[in-house]
């Protein structure tokens, strides 16, 4: 096991210098960061004092050391826009994006599975084809379109939900959250029901094709033959079984919400790091483009990391192959 | 008395025929019974219709500034312009026609989604085949690079490529072909290494063709086919991840607006209960995807040997 705890750690470290130096190259050398920053006027005379000054006339492979040694330090410079240094600022909107993806892993969660068992269940009813036809149309609508119409909806036509912003947040550790306050909390739910739709739907889909197979399997039918209730069954003996891949899926989907939430934090005006994102990709705010690019790097190499590790946990023959 | 076989007429069209069915056979047999897949073709053949005669239906060519006039702005749908033109579904703050825009707008989506996944995937299937037919450390490669991509979501990566290119249609092409190559690649590798312990590799090789003239000749038309029945799916996909780029204002420029920017211009009227704006484009965006996604099902289930008999 801690043979293949290391290995894996090995591939995520050569994952994350990759990643780095792709941004790198990306950020530093095909975009030349003297163009973007030189005035029109500027002289060649100014524009090599500009280049010492940040950096960029020194050997290429020096720059990208020095880079990766800010990294680690987690010094990603300022912000060319509010002028405060890009760690602060993510950290800053990080818990407003946590927040909402959170809410919308509980709803798609408590609202999948559910209707995902159910119809792996009643296969032939009704409501099962009508929450078949749903999930397609789920999954093949845009996410920014759903939240269009959600706004559209909820805050325009029936006027029962706010559209825009976090509203009131209270202070915990020292952090502003909006679910403890009525208010924010009220500015959530449209946001995170957005992200949560491509959940439920993926969710449904995979309790669904869970319960068909585990349905007619033997403990399945012996259960019944000793008289246990349906209920019981269900929640005993059909639920225990499908959450495999499920808890597999939900590791690796928050990740996916987290990166979504670029989207809905646009569409909603949420201001959380994937609307930082985009702002500094209008504004050309190099730094914070950067540092977000690596932090979520690293956000997805851990979470593939414990999920690899949690299922090598649960499946021996994954640690020996 | 006996027949002589020699002597039987047979005709040799219709014996072929016979022998290998019509693509319109083959064809029907596909959509045979599945109303909702026929009907997802009829939508796709009519919206690829209406993009490309779009500038012979559009009542008006949005983008001609000598035809808009901004006293026919934020007009809702049904009215008339001011020049007495009908405008079926209003009209934006610019006065342009939201029906002519959604014409073109049309035009566009589906291009770069065509263009992205016909090259992504002319990539990805020469990538797998690569893979597959060197093995080694091209084949590490390969995979590791397959394996880097698909560990991150697809719209974090176009992202990616946007802010380090800057935006524009080449630069959304170039960032759904890096998002679309991946998948295809891993599936032709594994078709293509089945079918390379096949004995009819071995003959070429035997033959002494070159690895590159088996790839072309003999693997690539026996890999193909799974590439083909999730290509729709891919450009689906493809329109979506465009549109949604292009709401985000990272995609397409503001002179040729797709489906997705439309979208976007219309959001900041929503509030003001100018709904048409961005409903028409959307409704026209999600109609197209569907259409696709069902024929795109009804493909994969087609394809696939144990749902085969059942339908």
């Amino acid at each position: 096991m801690l043979n293949f705890i290391t290995r894996r750690l090995g591939q995520s470290a050569v994952l994350v210098l990759v990643m780095s130096a792709l941004v790198f190259v990306g950020m530093y050398v095909i975009s030349d960061p003297v163009a973007v920053l030189a005035g029109e006027d500027f002289t060649e005379a100014d524009r090599q004092a500009l280049a010492a000054e940040l950096g960029v006339d020194r050997p290429l492979i020096v720059q990208y050391f020095n880079f990766l040694g800010n990294v680690i330090r987690g010094d990603f410079g300022s912000s060319f826009v509010y002028n405060r240094p890009v760690m602060d600022l993510i950290l800053e909107k990080l818990p407003a994006t946590l927040e909402v993806a959170f809410l919308a892993m509980f709803i798609g969660l408590v609202v999948g599975i559910p209707l995902g068992v159910y119809s792996g269940l009643n296969q032939k009813k009704p409501a099962t084809k009508t929450i078949s036809f749903a999930t397609t149309v789920g999954y093949s609508i845009p996410n920014f379109w759903q939240g269009v119409l959600l706004i559209m909806l909820f805050a325009v036509w029936l006027q029962i939900l706010p559209a825009s912003g976090r509203g009131d947040t209270v202070e915990v550790f020292g952090v502003g959250w909006s679910m403890f306050s009525l208010n924010g909390l009220s500015h959530m739910i449209l946001p995170a029901l957005n992200l949560a739709i491509y959940t439920i739907c993926l969710q449904a889909r995979l309790a669904r094709s869970g319960t068909q197979e585990v349905m007619y399997q033997d403990f399945m039918t012996f259960a019944r033959a000793k008289g246990i209730s349906r209920e019981r069954i269900v929640r005993r003996h059909l639920v225990r079984n499908i959450l495999i891949p499920i808890v597999t899926i939900t590791g690796l989907q928050l990740g996916g919400l987290i990166a979504f939430a670029t989207v809905t934090e646009t569409v909603f005006s949420w201001p959380g790091i994937g609307k930082l994102l985009l702002d500094s990709i209008h504004n050309s705010d190099r730094p914070v483009v950067v540092a977000y690019l690596i932090l979520i790097t690293l956000m997805f190499v851990t979470i593939n990391f414990i999920v690899d590790v949690t299922y090598a946990l649960l499946d021996p023959r994954i640690r020996y192959t | 008395m006996p027949t002589d076989v020699t002597t039987v007429e047979v005709d040799p069209v219709a014996a072929a025929d016979k022998a290998e069915p019509t693509f319109a056979e083959k064809f029907w047999k596909v959509f045979r019974g599945h109303p909702a897949a026929l009907a997802g073709l009829i939508g796709i053949t009519v919206f690829v219709l209406l993009a490309i005669f779009a500038p012979l239906i559009a009542p008006q060519d949005p983008y001609d500034q000598t035809q808009l006039d901004i006293l026919d702005g934020l007009l809702p749908p049904g009215s008339q312009l001011w020049d007495g033109t009908p405008s079926l579904l209003g009209t934006d703050a610019l006065g342009r026609d939201i029906l002519s825009a959604v014409l073109y707008g049309l035009r566009i989506s589906l291009f770069v989604a065509l263009v992205a996944v016909i090259v992504g995937s002319a990539i990805g299937v020469f990538m797998g085949l690569l893979a597959a037919m060197k093995g080694g450390w091209v084949e590490t490669v390969i995979m590791r690079t397959v394996d880097l991509k698909m560990s991150f979501p697809g719209i974090l990566l176009a992202l990616m490529v946007l802010a380090i290119f800057g935006t524009g249609i080449d630069k959304v092409i170039i960032a759904l072909i890096i998002g679309a190559w991946a998948s295809e690649a891993r599936l032709v590798r594994a078709v293509a290494l089945s079918e390379l312990k096949k004995e009819y590799v071995d003959a070429a090789r035997l033959a002494g063709l070159s690895d590159w003239r088996i790839m072309g000749r003999f693997l690539f038309p026996n890999s193909i086919s799974p590439v083909l029945v999730v290509l729709p799916m891919s450009i689906s996909g493809a329109i979506g991840a465009e549109a949604t780029l292009s709401f985000l204002g990272v995609g397409v420029p503001i002179t040729e607006p797709s489906l997705g920017l439309l979208i976007a211009n219309g959001n900041d009227y929503i509030l003001s209960g100018k709904w048409w704006i961005s409903i028409f484009p959307g409704l026209v965006l999600v109609a197209m995807v569907l259409c696709i996604n069902v024929v795109a099902d009804r493909l994969r289930d087609h394809a696939n040997p144990y749902l085969r008999g059942k339908d």
